[in-house]
């Protein structure tokens, strides 16, 4: 707790004994946690171990039972629903990919783009020519030029994921939450992916959710394990994978 | 913003659709009043007050298309919407039927003198003024949608069990109108009209202008809805209806979505419902027969949900074709509309205009794939980027 403490002045997200149970199973269990700003940081555990759980508490689609959920310190997430904390700064990318698919490309990542949401504004909304740069700047970002104008629905898979990438990336958000982004993608898809989050992660933080190791060790940075709704490990691949513990209840499986 | 607004409504498809009704307004009413009766080209008076009331059908179907269409809501309600625009209308024309009733009472409308009423109750004063009962028949429909999507979309219901609350108030509001105590007439409803603003409802001019006035305001809630659908604010609805979380997760209020699209389709079917009643004489409780929600559906597959212009056609060829076969085989009408909705379902899910459209989508995007196979890439215009 002490060490938390610390870290508590430059965080940029920040949970503490964070718990919630569902029907009287304990989703999460006084789980702790910080990222700080600009970090990259991977998530690993076994099914039901609380990852996505998590992911839904601080994107505000499920109430902690008790606990802190700080955002840059101060802001409460707990009191926040899901629109609120998307415009603070909080992406999420979900795990099948979910993109508008009777949408174009385009229209995918003009519809993320952070700006004012309300009724009229969008009624009455005109693609700029600074928005038109920032959308192009994100195809090349997500290398989906070429595919600008057709309907995300004849996406691959991959390019799926990609896109949905783009849009959290037009989202201007401090934080970024992605949860299993390279499921289904083939070998060279995956590296790509890494590259690509190596390259977001140099403006934002992010946050990974992924079960391959191998990804993992591609991105090469701080790897949490949770396991049972509360973390089990924290460091670096080599030493989380390590970990007796880590062995046990996730890789030893 | 607002010209921009508006002319980004303006497509090919939804000028010519503006353009057919435009001149059926003008051409119709001129057939009727010019053209002398025993001519091959005369639409005698009762046939243009029909067509007048395929347009408000029109007109509701697609104001149903609007949120079921792009936003995703099955609202099996939206006959209630539409019964209260009428009723507002209704309220108005019986006000000025003044001394003329059965019992010549000035103030009391016949069925409150019947029922041995003493004085007009509050929510009848004012009716007797045409602008007011015109804004009643957008405020009444809007706040009753208002206050019901405030709480359904705040409490996040969705789906199926919405359909079912939806249908839920159009059937209260039959047995409260069924009631003598409201104050609306009860079982009979309200008739017997005798004019509107000065003019009588029965004469041809009359219904002539209310013919006319049928298609400009289905022209002019086209024009809106589809500067609505081709808005931004358009593409979120579709995003709504497709992938809702991921609309609220990019930082949308989708509850104020779905509330704005909820109020204005029923200020649309309220105006349907207002023009309804002068043409066809009467409003009664049986307007808000759950089975009449139901049927609006029907016209709004038949023709093609999410293309705007599908839903008017479909009401307008159902209708025509339940008015044929309830003439010609009253007994197989309903089984005719059940089999029309199978038939729909499973041979044309998209509807009449969605398949015209998903077939010439496909054409063109043959045509394109073949272009970029002998290498012309630049056919491809990014579309998007204008």
């Amino acid at each position: 707790m002490a060490k938390i403490a610390e870290t508590r002045s430059k965080s940029l997200l920040y949970l503490d004994g964070v718990s919630v149970s569902f029907d009287g199973f304990k989703a999460l269990n006084s789980l702790s946690f910080v990222v700080e700003p600009g970090e990259l940081r991977a998530i690993i555990g076994p099914n039901g171990a609380g990852k996505t759980t998590m992911m839904d508490i601080i994107t505000g689609k499920t109430r902690p039972d008790s606990g802190t959920v700080l955002f840059e310190d101060s802001i409460d997430l707990t009191k926040r629903d899901e629109a609120d904390i998307a415009q603070l700064g909080i992406g999420r990318k979900f795990q099948k990919p979910t993109v508008f698919e009777s949408h174009t490309v385009w229209d995918n990542l003009e519809l993320a783009l952070n700006r004012s949401r309300g009724v009229f504004a969008t009624l009455f909304y005109r693609l700029s020519g600074e928005d038109r740069d920032r959308i192009e700047e994100i195809l090349s970002t997500i290398r989906l030029t070429h595919r600008k104008t057709e309907l995300a629905a004849n996406l691959s898979h991959g390019q799926k994921q990609w896109l949905e990438i783009g849009m959290l990336l037009a989202q201007e958000p401090k934080l970024l939450l992605v949860d299993e982004p390279v499921a289904g993608m083939t070998d060279a898809e995956t590296a790509e992916t890494a590259i690509l989050l190596r390259d977001i992660a140099r403006t934002r933080s992010v946050v990974v959710v992924e079960h391959d190791m191998g990804f993992i060790r591609d991105l090469g940075v701080k790897v949490t394990c949770l396991a049972e709704g509360s973390v089990l490990a924290e460091g670096s691949i080599d030493f989380v994978s390590n970990d007796p513990k880590v062995i046990e209840n996730y890789l030893g499986r | 913003m607002i010209t921009g607004f508006i002319f980004r409504a303006l497509d090919g498809k939804i000028v010519a659709a503006i353009g057919i009704l435009l001149a059926a307004g003008i051409l119709v009413p001129a057939l009727n009043l010019l053209v002398p009766p025993d001519s091959a080209f005369h639409i005698p008076t009762y046939a243009m007050s029909l067509m007048g009331k395929y347009l408000c059908y029109a007109l509701l179907a697609l104001a149903l298309d609007l949120v079921w269409g792009y936003c995703g809501i099955l609202s099996l309600g939206h006959g209630a919407f539409f019964a209260l625009g009428g009723y507002a209308m209704g309220m108005y024309l019986m006000r000025q039927i003044g001394s003329r009733g059965v019992y010549g009472n000035p103030l009391l409308p016949d069925f409150m003198v019947f029922l041995n009423w003493q004085e007009l109750p509050w929510f009848w004063y004012g009716f007797d003024m045409f602008p007011f009962a015109m804004l009643m028949v957008l405020v009444v429909p809007g706040l009753l949608a208002f206050l019901f999507g405030w709480f359904a979309f705040r409490s996040r219901v969705n789906g199926v069990y919405l359909s079912i609350i939806t249908q839920a108030m159009t059937y209260a509001l039959m047995l409260a109108f069924f009631r003598n105590d409201m104050g609306f007439g009860g079982n009979n409803g309200l008739t017997d009209y005798k004019d509107i603003l000065g003019f009588s409802v029965q004469a041809d001019g009359t219904r002539a202008v209310l013919f006319a006035l049928s298609a400009l305001m289905l022209s002019l809630c086209l024009l809106i809805a589809s500067a609505i659908v081709r808005s931004k604010f358009g593409k979120v609805l579709v995003g709504v209806r497709d992938a809702e979380s991921r609309v609220r997760f990019l930082g949308f209020r989708v509850e104020n979505i779905k509330l704005f699209t909820f109020v204005v389709s029923a200020m649309m079917a309220g105006i349907a419902g207002a023009l309804f009643v002068p043409q066809v004489g009467i409003i009664n409780p049986g307007e808000f027969a759950p089975a009449n929600s139901i049927e609006v559906v029907v016209w709004t597959a038949v023709g093609g949900r999410g293309t705007l212009i599908g839903p008017i056609i479909g009401a307008i060829l159902v209708n025509a074709g339940k008015s044929f076969f309830t003439g010609a085989f009253p007994e197989f009408w309903l089984y005719a509309l059940g089999g029309l909705f199978i038939a729909v379902t499973l041979f044309l899910p998209k509807g009449i205009v969605g398949t015209i459209q998903h077939g010439w989508n496909g054409r063109k995007a043959m045509k394109a794939a073949a272009d970029r196979e002998k290498g012309r890439d630049d056919t491809v215009l990014p579309q998007a980027a204008e």
